[in-house]
């Protein structure tokens, strides 16, 4: 296993509480088993089921995998302008 | 010529505008998002931006450099303000400045759609009652929307 933090925005740091969280995921994970994990946390429910994720802030239209060191975040729906 | 910024202090379009323009641009155009009183019905104090700062400025960047590719000799500028913002207070600003009119002004209006539609930045109404409502645009498809 290994811990992944991941940054959260928006509804979805107000619904976790925390701008930030860590996710305990196998070595081999994706995107999609972040979401998962995060899922299961309280306020996780929140969370639509394929919600938008970037990954060195770049989206990521499918599930990816993912290792520590990289800047993994939620995006909420956007609304800027 | 490109310039990206997200900013906490009012914008000042004057200023921008006096950037992206030289002796050989003979056309300028200024785009600017501001806060209105009523969405969706609702009567509105204010918004209150956030963003996930360091993505939005790779991905304004990245609209920018394709705004430059399609619309050739373009020179602009974008500044996205964050923080709480009262009624008609300017919360993004976009000019643009070509030789010709054609391209500033499409290059404007592709730039204010991909924003929209790719930068991480959300914002939360207030309204006169003491409610708060984060906006999601993809909920409101079927209202005028909350578009600027």
């Amino acid at each position: 296993m290994t811990e992944l933090q991941v940054l959260l925005f928006a509804s979805y740091a107000e619904a976790f509480g925390a701008s930030a969280v860590t996710v305990s995921v196998p070595e081999s994970a994706t995107s999609a088993d972040v979401v998962a994990a995060l899922r299961s946390l309280p306020g996780g429910a929140v969370l639509p089921e394929a919600p938008v994720v970037a990954v060195d802030r770049r989206y990521v239209r499918s599930p990816v995998a993912v290792r520590a060191g990289q800047e993994i975040a939620l995006i909420p729906p956007v609304a800027g302008g | 010529m490109i310039r990206c910024a997200i900013v906490t202090t009012p914008i000042d379009p004057a200023a921008l505008l006096a950037e992206v323009t030289t002796p050989s641009t003979g056309a300028t155009t200024l785009f600017l998002g501001t806060v209105r009183d009523v969405n969706d019905g609702r009567a509105v104090t204010g918004i209150e931006y956030s963003a996930y700062t360091a993505m939005a400025l790779d991905e304004m960047e990245r609209i920018t450099q394709e705004a430059t590719q399609r619309f050739e000799g373009i020179r602009i500028v974008i500044e996205h303000r964050v923080g709480i913002l009262l009624l008609q207070e300017v919360s993004v600003a976009i000019a643009v400045a070509h030789a010709r009119r054609a391209p500033a002004m499409d290059a404007s209006r592709f730039a204010i759609e991909e924003l929209k539609r790719r930068v991480p930045v959300w914002k939360q109404e207030h309204y006169v009652d003491g409610d708060r409502h984060w906006i999601d645009p993809t909920a409101m498809q079927t209202t005028t929307g909350a578009s600027s």
